[in-house]
């Protein structure tokens, strides 16, 4: 190190470009650089900031403690049911259009397919907006908001779930039904016994991750108005942030979605590598 | 119980046995995929207590002939009568057939979800509707038989290739089968394993299992074989016993292919 340093009378120009020419020498600049960044801008926000009245907006503790127990009681309670009636109808006609999907009889494969790019391609506060509000408008009939969350968030989650379910039945390989058929089973039995036991394990992941998207979704229902007993997260912080001027009552709300779906994810993460290690 | 076995064997059906003592008959086998004819008129009998092995160069249909027998693939054309079953008309239970015909994949094809004994057991239970306890201890039997009793509890992915072939050895004799198809058994093998999963079809054959194997494993075929048969192109080139089609080949395609698999670094 230091002969080579000797060896090379160092010329101050040629010191940069030397340094930058060995790759690792360069990444351990460039993270450097990031470190050098990062704490700038903690530095700049810690002297610009204005603590005092942060604290006040976002967590002034008296505005906090008057959300419970009804953030817990009442809203996480009602984001929870949402999540759940829209998943489990999702979860069943997603189950529908994967079998469709895999179907051999083309029209149901093209009309899965086409459900599935529509209902893909659209916002899901579209889907709440027309059945939640256009549905009734265009015919007058009223539909329970239960009824709503349910078709809006099940509808949408369906495209995706159907895929997931898809992709994990396919992912089975081809030699495990053979091997199935060739003891004698079924074309049932093998799905049955062989197949769908795979695949659900592939699925799960993904499947968890659907859930949690659903959850985020479900604060959608705001769209439909409510009272104050049906109110969800986003809903019961939004109407909070009325009556406070505070920020801190969105902060507890969105506190709340993180104990529905951190959990979720270490779950999908336990999953994911114990199916790595059973492969 | 043995005495009422032998007994019926020699009576009852004696007198339809003499041509139905063939536990697989092609007749004009044709298999197309598309437009190409990978099969082109196969006939071939395989006989109760048989050994044929099956040899070939690559794409020449050993596996497709094979697939034919229990229908993982349809025939196109020419007639598959397997224990007296024609497997070929519409109308059969194929699945009563397959129950009889246990099947050995290159790639094993373990039930990775499964336990080893597991493997053993499902189609016994689900299929043949055997209770717990008997599959359990047929099972046991059957991996015993392929060296295998300890592993019962183990998962498929926690064995070498050769352990989790002979566990499918054991899977597929567990249905006690009237015949066993293997379709290059050994080929996906590190070469020291080869030899145990070999020695399990060796003593397989000495029990008496009719057997039909495609195999590369010419000293296999050679040793163990009573007939085999060389294919090239979708046709049967030239059968015989061992040490005629291997041995001294007629046919000079099967002379060219022996040549290549024997020295396979022999300068041309
Ligand atoms: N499902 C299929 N669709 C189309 N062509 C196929 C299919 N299966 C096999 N073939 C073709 O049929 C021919 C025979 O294939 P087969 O697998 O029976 O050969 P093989 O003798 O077993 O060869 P190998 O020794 O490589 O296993 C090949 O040309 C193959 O490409
Ligand atoms: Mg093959």
């Amino acid at each position: 190190m230091t002969s080579a340093g000797s060896a090379r009378p160092a010329a101050p120009r040629a010191g940069l470009r030397e340094l930058l020419r060995s790759p690792r020498r360069r990444a351990r600049v460039i993270r450097g650089v990031q470190y050098a960044v990062l704490v700038a801008a903690l530095v700049a926000i810690a002297l610009v900031a204005d603590w005092g009245e942060i604290r006040r907006a976002f967590l002034d503790p008296e505005v906090a403690a008057a959300q419970f127990p009804d953030v817990l009681t009442v809203a996480l309670v009602n984001t929870v049911v949402y999540t759940l009636l829209g998943f489990t109808f999702g979860l069943a006609l997603g189950l529908v259009l994967a079998l469709m999907r895999l179907s051999s009889v083309a029209p149901y494969r093209w009309l899965a397919t086409i459900y599935i790019e529509f209902f893909r391609g659209l916002p899901a506060l579209l889907v709440f907006i027309a059945i939640g509000n256009g549905i009734p408008l265009a015919f007058g009939v009223f539909l329970n908001r239960y009824v709503v969350v349910t078709l809006a968030l099940g509808l949408v989650g369906a495209a995706y779930i159907g895929e997931t379910i898809r992709a994990g039945i396919q992912a089975v390989p081809r030699g495990q039904v053979e091997a199935a058929r060739s003891l004698g089973m079924s074309a049932g039995r093998a799905t049955l016994t062989i197949v769908i036991p795979q695949a659900f394990r592939i699925i799960l992941p993904p499947l968890t991750n659907e859930l949690i998207m659903l959850t985020k979704d479900s604060s959608l229902a705001y769209l439909l108005g409510a009272t104050i007993a049906e109110r969800e997260l986003a809903q019961f912080g939004r109407a909070a942030l009325n009556d406070y001027r505070s920020l801190t009552p969105v902060l507890v709300a969105g506190l709340c979605y993180l104990i529905i779906t951190v959990p979720l994810g270490f779950v999908v993460r336990r999953l994911e590598s114990r199916t790595a290690r059973s492969r | 119980m043995s005495a009422s076995g032998t007994s019926s064997s020699l009576e009852a059906p004696g007198a339809s046995r003499g041509e139905d003592d063939a536990v697989v008959v092609l007749d004009g086998l044709v298999k197309r995929f598309g437009e190409t004819e990978v099969l082109t008129g196969i006939d071939l009998e395989v006989r109760r207590g048989e050994v044929v092995c099956v040899i070939g160069p690559s794409g020449s249909g050993k596996s497709t002939l094979l697939r034919c027998v229990n229908l993982l693939e349809e025939p196109s054309g020419g007639r598959v009568v397997v224990r007296g079953t024609d497997v070929t008309d519409p109308d059969c239970d194929i699945d009563a057939v397959r129950r009889h015909v246990g099947m050995v994949f290159q790639s094993f094809n373990l039930f990775p979800h499964l336990t080893v004994l597991e493997n053993c057991t499902v189609a016994q239970r689900k299929v043949a509707k055997i209770g717990k306890a008997e599959a359990d201890e047929r099972a046991r039997a059957n991996l015993e038989r392929v060296g295998l009793g300890e592993r019962g509890d183990a998962y498929p992915a926690e064995l070498s290739g050769g352990q989790q072939q002979r566990v499918a050895i054991a899977r597929a004799l567990s249905m006690e089968p009237d015949l066993m198809l293997f379709d290059e058994p050994t080929s996906a093998l590190d070469p020291e394993l080869v030899g145990d999963v070999l020695e399990v079809m060796r003593d397989l054959a000495d029990e008496g299992m009719t057997m039909l194997v495609v195999t590369h494993e010419m000293e296999f075929a050679r040793q163990v074989a009573d007939r085999v048969v060389f294919m090239d192109g979708g046709v049967v080139v030239e059968e015989g016993p061992p040490s005629q089609v291997i041995g001294a080949p007629r046919e000079a395609r099967t002379r060219d292919f022996l040549d290549r698999v024997l020295n396979p670094t022999h300068e041309r």
